[in-house]
């Protein structure tokens, strides 16, 4: 089979894998918050949450119905051989496994407000690329959010003056209020840097960072566990009916920022964070990185 | 035991249900959202399916084509505070009893279940899979040229759920409660919080 043929079979499965199944980061720590958990109600919805995913195994059904926007973020080697059509084979896939999964029809234009009906659209999928030098190598995540947690997502430029402070209180007012409907345990994805694009940004790759790691940098890290702490504290619980819990985790991301703004950008991700990550090598092998049990 | 309701629901099915309460349902179960409330408010264009005594769904499903009829393959609630704008108007012009969503809803819709005598019930979010086995068929399609999602599906629906009761009517509201509950949480978290992040360096 020639090479763009594999690929787009490879993408077009594992979309479906990660519409199906939990990464293994996000089953563990879930697993985890269950059975730590002592509030009654909140009990009762992560009895169904687990429910859920035993019955989305065994009728190889989606997780969640909202299977989102299909998002791609590509950490591309520039020797990757299908490098340059990339897009062409990514938005194949996407309609492929649309059909095949099958996924919900999620992309409407602008506009003319008329739904595709196909999930393909102006800028959907959505692709963002890194380039990696001297690598004939792709590494991807693939992310499918709901609209219930991309909703309470915003970023803000303070000015210096607001400091860390003024961020934290940021993101436990947007969590304790818009998080409610975002269906918690939320992942939460904060970016830290100089405007709304680049918070917004670094929010995004904060959230598809793998649960249960930290940011290299000691305090950003420190950062990250006292704002789950403190999120936890809140008890929003399992879809906001209150719980011992609020988060899955917090993931920080920053750039170095312009000496007079301070720019803050928040992504949620709800419990059934539908993120996996792919590695496709130059003959178009691939490996399952967030999925290690799974096979396409 | 299950307390079980049936459509066409009744307002004393329902009265003495408060927030928190769990129930299921058996009967009809239509799913409607964003554009098909603006639609049913706004345009006065009047689905073929009846909704007096009914439940109706906030939820956009993955349906798939099989010969003449639709299977469901995942369906589960979205955010119900998207409605709030239309629900109590919905509420008003349907006769609609039952509200499932996830999430909560305000003021209007509040006060909607109050007059009407309606509740408001949370199925769990992204739990998708158990309320689609819960759907024994698809009745019907009304209003398909708003696409999948926001289409007005008609099912037959057995033991749906677990409905948490969360706008009672009495009003009680138990998303409101708990955020309210939250906000004090979080005031305190934020201080305590604000004490260990101070990294400016000046």
């Amino acid at each position: 089979m020639q090479k763009e043929q594999r690929f787009i079979q490879i993408v077009s499965k594992f979309i479906g894998v990660v519409g199906q199944y939990l990464p293994d980061d996000v089953l563990s720590k879930l697993s985890e918050l269950k059975e730590k958990e002592t509030g009654k109600m909140a009990r009762v919805i992560y009895d169904c949450m687990f429910d859920n995913l035993e019955k989305a195994d065994r009728l190889a059904r989606p997780i969640c119905q909202d299977t989102g926007v299909l998002q791609f973020f590509l950490r591309v080697g520039t020797r990757f051989p299908l490098i340059d059509s990339l897009e062409e084979l990514l938005i194949a896939a996407s309609a492929d496994s649309t059909e095949k999964t099958p996924l919900r029809h999620n992309a409407v234009e602008p506009f003319d407000e008329k739904n595709t009906g196909t999930n393909i659209g102006t800028k959907a999928p959505w692709i963002e690329y890194e380039l990696v030098p001297n690598s004939s190598t792709l590494e991807m995540d693939v992310y499918m959010a709901g609209g219930g947690c991309s909703l309470p997502g915003r970023a803000q430029v303070f000015m210096p003056s607001a400091g860390y402070e003024g961020i934290v209180e940021y993101v436990a007012n947007t969590v304790s209020t818009l998080g409610v409907n975002a269906c918690p345990p939320l992942v939460v994805g904060v970016g830290i840097g100089t405007c709304v694009s680049s918070a917004a940004k670094l929010s995004k790759k904060a959230a598809m960072r793998r649960l249960g790691t930290s940011n290299p940098h000691p305090l950003a890290a420190d950062m990250e566990r006292e704002l789950e702490k403190a999120l936890n504290s809140i008890g929003i619980g399992p879809q906001g009916l209150s719980g011992d819990n609020s988060v899955l985790g917090v993931n920080i991301e920053y750039a170095a920022r312009h000496p007079s703004t301070l720019a803050a950008g928040i992504s949620v991700g709800c419990w059934a964070h539908r993120r996996g990550t792919i590695r496709i090598d130059e003959d178009i092998n691939y490996t399952l990185l967030s999925h290690k049990e799974r096979e396409l | 035991m299950k307390r079980v309701l049936t459509t066409p629901i009744k307002t004393e099915d329902i009265i003495d249900l408060r927030v928190g309460d769990i129930v299921y349902l058996d009967g009809i179960l239509v799913t409607c959202r964003d554009t098909g409330h603006k639609r049913r408010v706004l345009s006065g264009i009047v689905p073929n399916t009846p909704l007096e005594g009914g439940a109706v769904f906030h939820a956009g499903p993955i349906v798939k084509k099989n010969g003449d009829k639709w299977d469901m393959i995942s369906i589960g609630p979205t955010t119900s505070m998207r409605m709030e704008k239309f629900e109590k108007e919905f509420i008003e012009l349907t006769g609609a009893k039952l509200i499932i969503g996830k999430g909560g809803m305000g003021a209007k819709t509040v006060s909607a279940c109050v007059e009407q005598k309606a509740v408001h019930a949370i199925f769990p979010g992204g739990c998708a899979v158990v309320a689609a086995a819960q759907v024994e068929e698809i009745v019907d399609a009304e209003w398909l040229d708003l696409g999948m999602p926001e289409a007005f599906w008609v099912m037959r629906v057995k033991e749906f759920g677990p409905l948490i009761i969360s706008i009672d009517t009495e009003g009680n509201n138990l998303l409101e409660h708990n955020k309210a509950e939250f906000a004090i949480k979080k005031e305190k978290a934020v201080e305590e919080l604000s004490q260990k992040v101070k990294y400016m360096k000046y």
